[in-house]
């Protein structure tokens, strides 16, 4: 197992919802929980993995999901079963798509 | 006065003496048939009597059926009497298939595919036991048995046959005519293995008058339900591309007639056309005319009014009845079976407005290729449907749209076939995808191959979709443009990360790059209650009960 913990620069939007969560832990899965957080517009995200030497990819899977969502406010948390980032990314932007209550 | 005896210049030419050994061989064969049939305990001295030593010969054997039987009887001849083959096949599957070259009955090899002998076929050639003239697409092999390499030897594989010799092949007729048609016509010795003989066939595919020699084999030719995917190992990962394919391509183009390889990707796609394809009102739209094996997980997409015509290489073993029950969709002969052929399929897809296969590696400039370094393993016949019909002449929705983008008003207007691949960005055991620079160029060399083998040329390619986004390479610029298109959806792997953001944001902006949210892909939908079917069982059920799983797809 591994703990990674990051914190990224605040973006513009803040959530609609108090949390969201998807996924499940699972060889190859993951489950995310996004929570609304007083941060002064801050993200915060708190990983643990099953796989040990990928920080430098979580950090840039993390730091672009943030920008891509615009998301400020949020605390990430991820159990993580060794998902490539494509699941991540997948998993990411479904709890993100929930979290703002965008139209589905 | 026959072939012989014309003169030219005062010198006498014979020009029969491909029928002369023909009947020389006949005569030594015929001593062990009676009529034209043959015991199976007699075929190994028919071969000794009817091989020459240094003759070309083609064992059938592709995806799915095999000539198997007659493959290990030439295993056993004599390496005295029969030597120096040059085997001209299109798949090299099965063990004696290399056994002949271990035994030092066979030296040359020209072929298509290999699959599981991989490693052992790139062994024998280390050793120099083996010279592989080349790895050719289906079409181009065949193409060959016309030209330089017409087979003096061939077997193949039947259902049934009658006394006289008359062939019924069945749903698997897959590479029978082109391997016929050259070796009856040349002078050629055709041995046929078939399932069973019987007093009258179900339907002439092979007129007995072709056929030299006909064995009942000891058991049914090999077959393998290689097109077989079950629903219930697709990803939801797998699901977002079908997703942004349907959207991003299928529906923008109005993509009606296509080919779709083999694989897990593809499958997904079939399975979600009667959710996420009907709900945005794509129904018989997209989709309509296919050239591809009947995959089960097609059959959703039949029964929902999707797919209404497809021509088939060969069939899929447990789809028999479902087919023949489908007649207006499948091409089926009187007797009610499919009637496949690998040529007219890989033609009828060549000239289609689509192909969308997979890969194991692509390169800066698109080119990419299922080889890899340990084992030689060949392409089958993806470089035929994946890649440019230049000679194409008949107009489409789609053709045209992608010949507008990919000539943008310069010159002669022409249209544009699409050529996708579809892949994650990393590979079981997180390899990378995407690659500098392909395996297949160390694998010419140790091969000693004429090219790197390369399965779909980059400037064939048109699309790559992966689960990051669509690049779109006829929009792209130049070299540099078309780099960065393909960084620019490589996702987390180097070559990903290595992207220029700027000039992906432009290329972005020009459509060049797209992500799901510029498709009006809700990723939220990308999960498993978006597929038609989520097991073999629900197609079973979707079939009305006419499709018929192997043992092993059967978990209930």
């Amino acid at each position: 197992m591994e703990h990674l913990e990051f914190s990224f620069d605040h973006g513009s939007m803040a959530p609609a919802n108090d949390f969201a969560h998807a996924g499940v832990v699972g060889s190859g899965n993951l489950e995310v929980l996004l929570e609304r957080a007083e941060l002064s517009g801050r993200c915060e995200a708190v990983v643990d993995t099953a796989i040990r030497g990928y920080e430098r990819t979580w950090h840039k899977v993390l730091s672009d999901f943030v920008t891509r969502q615009g998301l400020a406010d949020v605390r990430i948390s991820i159990n993580d079963g060794g998902a490539t980032p494509a699941v991540v990314c997948l998993r990411l932007d479904q709890a993100a798509a929930d979290l703002k209550g965008a139209p589905a | 006065m026959g072939d012989s005896g014309t003169a030219i210049d005062g010198a006498v030419r014979d020009w029969g003496t491909l029928r002369e050994r023909y009947c020389a061989r006949m005569q030594r064969g015929a001593a062990l048939a009676k009529d034209k049939v043959v015991a199976p305990d007699d075929v190994v001295a028919l071969l000794e009597a009817v091989i020459e030593p240094g003759d070309r010969l083609c064992i059938e054997g592709n995806n799915q059926k095999h000539a198997d039987f007659l493959a290990e009887c030439l295993a056993e001849v004599s390496p005295e009497r029969v030597h120096d083959l040059h085997i001209i096949q299109s798949n090299i599957a099965l063990a004696p298939h290399l056994d002949v070259f271990e035994r030092g009955i066979a030296e040359r090899l020209d072929f298509c595919y290999s699959g599981p002998q991989g490693l052992r076929l790139s062994r024998l050639v280390k050793e120099g036991r083996l010279k592989v003239g080349a790895i050719h697409t289906y079409l181009e092999l065949y193409g060959r048995y016309f030209c330089d390499l017409t087979p003096n030897v061939s077997f193949i594989a039947a259902d049934a046959a009658d006394h006289e010799g008359n062939l019924y092949t069945g749903p698997n007729t897959e590479d029978t005519p082109a391997i016929v048609e050259a070796t009856a016509f040349k002078s050629g010795i055709l041995i046929a293995q078939v399932n069973r003989i019987v007093d009258r066939v179900p339907r002439v595919d092979v007129p007995g008058d072709w056929v030299s020699f006909v064995v009942e084999a000891p058991r049914p030719y090999y077959i393998e339900p290689i097109f077989t995917r079950d629903p219930a190992a697709i990803t939801e990962v797998q699901i977002l591309m079908a997703m942004m394919v349907i959207r991003g391509i299928y529906e923008k183009y109005g993509v009606a007639r296509l080919n779709h390889g083999i694989g897990f990707d593809t499958a997904a796609i079939e399975l979600i056309l009667p959710t996420y394809a009907a709900d945005l009102g794509l129904r018989g739209k997209i989709c309509k005319y296919m050239s591809v094996n009947p995959c089960p997980t097609l059959i959703p997409a039949i029964e929902s009014g999707f797919v209404e015509g497809i021509h088939c290489a060969g069939s899929e073993l447990g789809m028999e009845n479902y087919v023949s029950e489908r007649s207006d969709v499948f091409f089926t002969g009187r007797d009610g079976s499919m009637r496949s052929n690998r040529i007219f399929c890989q033609i009828a897809g060549h000239y289609s407005d689509l192909f969308i296969g997979s890969t194991l590696q692509i390169d800066l400039e698109g080119n990419s290729s299922t080889a890899t370094l340990s084992r030689i393993t060949g392409f089958g016949g993806a470089p035929n449907f994946g890649s440019e019909s230049r000679a194409r002449r008949h107009g489409s929705e789609s053709w045209l749209m992608a010949g507008r983008e990919a000539h943008r008003g310069n010159g002669m207007p022409r249209g544009r076939k699409l050529v996708v691949q579809i892949v994650e960005s990393f590979r079981e055991g997180l390899s990378s995808t995407f690659v500098e620079r392909l395996d297949a160029w160390k694998l010419q060399e140790s091969f000693g191959l004429p090219l790197p083998p390369v399965m779909v040329y980059g400037d064939d390619l048109t699309h790559i979709v992966t689960e990051e986004g669509i690049a779109n390479l006829l929009l792209c610029d130049g070299p540099e443009e078309r780099e960065q298109a393909i960084r620019g959806v490589a996702g987390y792997t180097e070559v990903g990360m290595a992207r220029d953001p700027e000039m992906v944001r432009r290329l972005r902006a020009k459509g060049a790059v797209s992500y799901p949210e510029d498709l009006g892909v809700d990723k939220r939908l990308a999960t498993r209650d978006l597929l038609a079917a989520r097991s073999i069982k629900d197609l079973v059920r979707w079939s009305g009960g006419l499709y018929d799983p192997p043992a092993r797809f059967r978990n209930w």
